[in-house]
């Protein structure tokens, strides 16, 4: 059975794209057929951090329109098979996208991959919503500061309302995964607390994505991380958090790269 | 969800009874859906012609009137908004005479409520088994019953019930209301943040107390 899966978090830049590649990549490391879909029309971001941007011919509004058949508008990564990408226009806006539309391409996507994962754009509107609408599961991605806490609040409010599974009055599955996590300035007291955030937002964790310069390392060689380094801390976390996407029961600690001198002492584990 | 407005004749002195309520609390109908129950005014009371203009000129937006007989139509110099009944627009057919089933006087909710949400129970009290999220707001005519955090906005009494209370497990507020007096974040007692509380209204003060 297929799984959609929307990355979603109502405030910008807390690192939708960059978890996007990279849950769908290590996905695919473990030989399941994924296609990352990216649903932020106008501002499209996933084909660069994927690397595929001199290849997109076709993306998910001509696919929408009917201009382009799905088998076209799909880019399948050079360095894995089982990946593939499907990459938002860059010259449209988020109007040019409609519900009926989408709905169609959703259908076909679940017919041909095990996981189908929506990159949202940020915000509460139209673009964000049709990420969510068809999703099996959602992944909030938050990043450890109120502001952000407050908006991923809203859309777990918006995931229990405005999507099909609540419209058919079923509940709908949300983790919770905590990203560009800055350890020395947890440290200091600067960032809400793991504790804080989970129980402001009650649901369960999926992963602490620590902050790291191999993120931004990686999106300028246009891979995901876990496949530019897959060793660093930001890595292993979202390897960590794949196993558990599978079911996996896997203990939950905050990666953290084993250079410096102390870094032995600071695995921190999460109770 | 509306809040539900009760005119009771003679409209003067409940307009300026109201007039009264707003000056203590000036902003709680902005941007506010109203519903105005009309049951109690006779139909063939000249003042119903003004009460449309009454409540505009008060800036409060009525989105629709309900307590009318099926087959009543105001005129249209009225400029009533659509007729309601039970949350839906009626038109003016016949309506078959059944026994309505007794109104609940509580509304319970068993999840979080969420930034951006708004829980509201003109008719009674509202009990959350959850948290009242930053940004999320819960109104009642009666008392709030919150299991969990109270992060976001309460407003109790709002029916003008001066006996309504706010019970929470943690205070972390944006802002408490009892009756049209209310509190904002920075008029909290330092040493109640983060804990149980009961709040009440004593006269024209609000009390806050730890809950053990
Ligand atoms: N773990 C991390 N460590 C360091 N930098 C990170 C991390 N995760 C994301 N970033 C950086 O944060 C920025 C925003 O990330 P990203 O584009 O993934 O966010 P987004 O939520 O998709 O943004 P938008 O809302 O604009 O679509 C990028 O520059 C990215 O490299
Ligand atoms: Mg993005």
């Amino acid at each position: 059975m297929s799984k959609v899966l929307v990355v979603t978090s109502g405030k910008g830049g807390v690192g939708k794209t960059t978890s996007t590649a990279s849950l769908g990549a290590a996905l695919a490391a473990a030989g399941q057929k994924v296609v990352v879909v990216d649903f932020d029309v106008g501002l499209r971001n996933l084909d660069l951090v994927m690397g595929a941007e001199r290849r997109v011919v076709y993306d998910l509004i001509n696919v929408v329109n009917g201009d382009a058949k799905l088998a076209q508008a799909l880019i399948r990564d050079k360095r894995n098979d089982n990946l593939s990408l499907l990459a938002a226009s860059q010259t449209r806006d988020k109007d040019a996208l409609n519900l009926e539309g989408v709905t169609k391409v959703i259908e076909q996507l679940r017919e041909k991959f095990d996981w189908v994962l929506c990159d949202s754009p940020a915000g509460i509107e139209k673009g964000a919503l049709l990420a969510m609408y068809h999703a099996d599961l959602a992944v909030v991605v938050t990043n450890p500061e109120v502001s952000s806490v407050r908006d991923s609040d809203r859309i777990i409010g918006m995931l229990d309302s405005k999507t099909a599974k609540a419209e058919r009055g079923e509940k709908m599955e949300k983790v919770l995964l905590l990203t560009r996590y800055d350890q020395a300035r947890a440290a200091r007291g600067e960032m809400l607390k793991v504790e804080d955030v989970l129980e402001i937002l009650s649901i369960p964790l999926l992963g602490i994505v620590p902050e790291s310069q191999e993120v931004l390392r990686a999106s300028n060689l246009g891979a995901p991380v876990v496949m530019s380094s897959p060793n660093c801390a930001p890595s292993r976390a979202y390897a960590d958090a794949v196993r558990r996407l599978q079911g996996e029961t896997v203990p939950m600690n905050i990666p953290v790269d084993r250079t410096g001198l102390f870094a032995k002492f600071l695995n921190w584990r999460v109770s | 969800m509306a809040l539900a407005l009760v005119p009771q004749p003679p409209l003067d002195s409940w307009f300026a009874e109201l007039d009264q309520q707003m000056a203590r609390a000036p902003n709680f109908f902005a941007g506010r859906p109203v519903v105005v129950d009309v049951t109690f005014l006779p139909r063939n009371d000249p003042d119903l012609a003004r009460l449309a203009g009454e409540f505009a000129g008060r800036n409060i937006r009525i989105l629709g009137i309900e307590g009318t007989e099926p087959n009543f139509t105001p005129p249209a110099a009225w400029g009533w908004p659509p007729l309601l009944s039970g949350g839906r627009p009626v038109g003016t057919s016949e309506v078959p005479e059944e026994k309505a089933a007794p109104e609940p006087h509580s509304l319970l909710r068993d999840e979080n409520v969420r930034s951006g949400q708004s829980v509201s129970f003109p008719k009674g009290d509202v009990t959350i088994i959850g948290s009242v999220a930053s940004g999320a707001e819960v109104i009642a005519g009666g008392s709030i019953h919150i299991y969990g955090a109270l992060r976001g906005r309460a407003i109790a009494g709002v029916m003008g019930d001066a006996k309504a209370r706010i019970f929470c497990r943690k205070l972390e507020a944006e802002l408490i209301a009892v009756d049209g007096l209310y509190k904002t974040a920075d008029d909290l007692p330092q040493n109640l943040r983060g804990k149980p509380v009961k709040i009440s209204l004593d006269g024209d003060k609000i009390v806050i107390e730890p809950l053990d």
